[in-house]
């Protein structure tokens, strides 16, 4: 009975949400800003909830994310500029010719490919981060905690530097980087139009994680978290768990990473700097480390006031003819950081904790009130 | 690459080396007794910076400098204070976002004071006179760079092993539970730990951005990393260590820009950490001396 209700309610929900994304949809031109603030949102929540898989779930505190999502932003940007935009790109260094070859090859497969081409890319992204994960992995899942967050974070540099090297101008453009990538394609032939695309991928990603999560590797990965001894003496092959967690969770980094090349249509690999993992790591502490929903509730917080709601602190503010000072460029990131700070320091669960959303808790909230009531009339 | 050029090289790089020395000392004291990667340590050094810009432009530099110090120090010991002090019985992975975070908001705070344009750094004419031998020529603050480094190392291992301060600091850092039971004062050791630390990146800022000539947000970030890598490289806890760690990295860094692999320089030292972590992860000196503070 609670159950279905449960259910309904779910469905209820995300169908409620998808049809105000539909309505966004009819009116492009007038929400551009909402649209875009809601994408972005969505494919951080993917990066917040894998990084959220291994930092959280499986307790390795990595730093490396946005080195992966790079390795899918450029894969997938390589993959996707069309074949006559290329010299445009291109246009100091030239391309090296196998990658041409490649593009040209694919270019001229029939109509059928070309409408699930990109997310075959986004997967070809993933599969080259996971690949690249699980090579890495051997050598630095032997590190611990603060050892490993150092380790992960000079490899997302190591990455960052070799994709801007002039050695590799020929595939990655160097410093220049790479633009006129695609945006999202439509899904099923036009019944998902592409401004929803990444909300659906991410969705897909996210419950992909989720049942992970809920299966017996994810009891696994969070006996390790717990207790590292213990959960080997339980017959929990420690590497092969660790492992599977880092290369899973670079995979779905990775995946987003090629979404957020396909948002912002041009990448550099600026972009992809130390900042970008912390901008993740902040949505995390924020949402609850833990806690999926957490994530992201946390990833469409965190966007929405930082390129939104805040986004008068870094204007000049006047108010009955006095100016109030502080108000300029900046400030909405300093707020930004003592909110982090105080959440770190005095409300260390964040918005969620370890638990999930569910709507036993938000009805079982209204009980206990109801019945707080009652004891206090008698 | 004729020998003259090698030479020059090499002394940009002691001196480069140097700077990075007395900003790794700052990291493995505070991992020697909290276990934490101080991130902030990359942000203080970078205030520092600022903090000589603005009293260059009001003081004469001799008071210029003892100011710079002094706020650097300050802001060192605040920042353990209200940032690292309320989760010393926490996880230690909380300890590190909250490092995490302050690096966060020094980054932030800086670009929203000084804005994200480069700011260029005072000379102080002294420091710049340049001497000549042969071909090779030095300004002052290349030269004076690895002595100074030096020079303080020497006075630092003094204090650490000659007083009572250095017991206490020595005793936190092999079993700081027991430390607390012998009656030490723990948060005063802290304390001391962090105004060294300070003190000393305050000291490195003056002699890297001198030679840099620009400071921006983010010129902490880079150089933080590095140092961190220089003091696992010389083992953690080891003061000459991170001195050696940091002279390592400063020369074979400036090789690498010599002989145009300046994009791979950052690399090399993220190669370099995760080389030593898998191979010796006590670091070169780790073992051999038992002392860790």
């Amino acid at each position: 009975m609670r159950r279905s209700r449960n259910t309904v309610l779910s469905v209820i929900s995300a169908g409620v949400f998808l049809a105000i994304l539909y309505m966004l949809n009819l009116n492009r031109a007038g929400n551009g800003m909402l649209i875009s603030i809601m994408q972005k949102s969505a494919i951080f929540a993917l990066v917040a909830v894998s990084m959220n898989l291994l930092n959280g779930f499986t307790g390795l505190f990595s730093l490396g994310q946005a080195g992966f999502m790079s390795i899918g932003a450029y894969t997938t940007a390589i993959l996707l500029i069309p074949v006559q935009s290329l010299d445009g790109v291109y246009y100091m260094n030239g391309i090296n010719p196998g990658i041409r070859a490649l593009k040209v090859f694919l270019s001229a497969l029939p109509p059928w490919f070309q409408s699930v081409y990109p997310f075959v890319a986004l997967i070809i992204g993933a599969l080259f981060a996971a690949v690249i994960a699980s090579i890495v992995g051997v050598a630095v899942l032997r590190l611990k905690s603060d050892y490993l967050a150092i380790a992960t974070l000079g490899l997302s540099e190591i990455i960052r530097a070799l994709f801007s090297s002039p050695q590799l101008d020929g595939i990655t453009n160097g410093s220049y980087g790479l633009n006129k990538i695609p945006a999202f394609p439509k899904m099923f032939g036009g019944l998902v139009p592409p401004i929803i695309t990444p909300f659906i991928v991410s969705a897909v990603c996210i419950t992909l994680i989720v049942l992970l999560i809920r299966s017996s590797y994810g009891r696994a990965f969070m006996a390790i978290r717990e207790d590292e001894i213990a959960a080997e003496a339980m017959g929990i092959s420690l590497f092969k768990h660790k492992s599977m967690s880092f290369i899973i969770s670079s995979f779905f980094s990775a995946l987003a990473g090629g979404m957020l090349a396909m948002y912002m249509r041009s990448i550099e690999a600026k972009t992809f700097s130390i900042t970008l993992t912390y901008d993740i790591l902040l949505i995390v502490v924020i949402g609850g480390i833990g806690s999926v929903t957490g994530s992201v509730l946390g990833a469409f917080l965190v966007t929405a006031s930082k390129e939104w709601w805040l986004r008068f602190f870094d204007q000049p503010l006047e108010l009955f003819g006095w100016d109030v000072p502080l108000f300029r460029t900046g400030f909405r990131m300093v707020i930004f950081s003592i909110l982090l700070m105080m959440v770190v320091l005095i409300y260390r669960r964040g918005l969620m904790g370890t638990n999930e959303f569910s709507w036993d808790r938000i009805f079982g909230r209204f009980k206990w009130k109801r019945k707080k009531v009652q004891g206090g009339g008698s | 690459m004729s020998i003259t050029t090698i030479l020059q090289h090499s002394l940009t790089g002691i001196s480069l080396g140097g700077a990075y020395g007395l900003i790794a000392i700052g990291y493995t004291l505070v991992y020697g007794i909290l276990r934490l990667i101080n991130f902030a340590h990359g942000d203080i050094f970078m205030m520092a910076g600022y903090f000589m810009i603005f009293s260059l432009a009001s003081f004469p530099w001799p008071i210029a400098i003892v100011v710079t110090l002094l706020i650097t120090v300050l802001m060192g010991i605040a920042i353990e204070r209200v940032a690292y002090k309320p989760l010393r019985s926490s996880p230690r992975m909380s300890i590190m976002i909250s490092a995490i975070g302050v690096s966060y908001l020094l980054q932030n705070l800086a670009t929203y004071l000084f804005t994200a344009i480069p700011r260029g750094y005072p000379e102080i004419p002294l420091l710049k006179r340049i001497f000549r031998v042969g071909e090779l020529s030095a300004s002052l603050v290349t030269l004076l760079t690895p002595v100074l480094t030096i020079v303080l190392v020497v006075l630092l291992m003094i204090l650490v092993n000659k007083t009572k301060t250095g017991m206490a600091m020595r005793a936190a850092s092999k079993d700081f539970e027991t430390a607390k039971l012998m009656g030490i004062n723990i948060n005063r050791v802290i304390t001391v730990t962090f105004a060294i630390g300070s003190l000393l990146a305050g000291i490195g800022s003056i002699l890297y951005f001198t030679d840099r000539m620009s400071v921006t947000p983010f010129s902490g970030t880079l150089p933080g990393l590095k140092c961190f890598v220089a003091a696992v490289f010389g083992g953690i806890g080891n003061i000459p260590g991170a001195v050696i760690g940091g002279f390592f990295i400063g020369i074979v860094e400036t090789l690498l820009v010599a002989l145009g692999y300046s994009t791979f320089s950052d690399a090399f030292t993220f190669v370099l950490l995760i080389v030593m972590l898998l191979v010796k992860p006590t670091g070169l000196f780790g073992e051999k001396t038992m002392e860790k503070v």
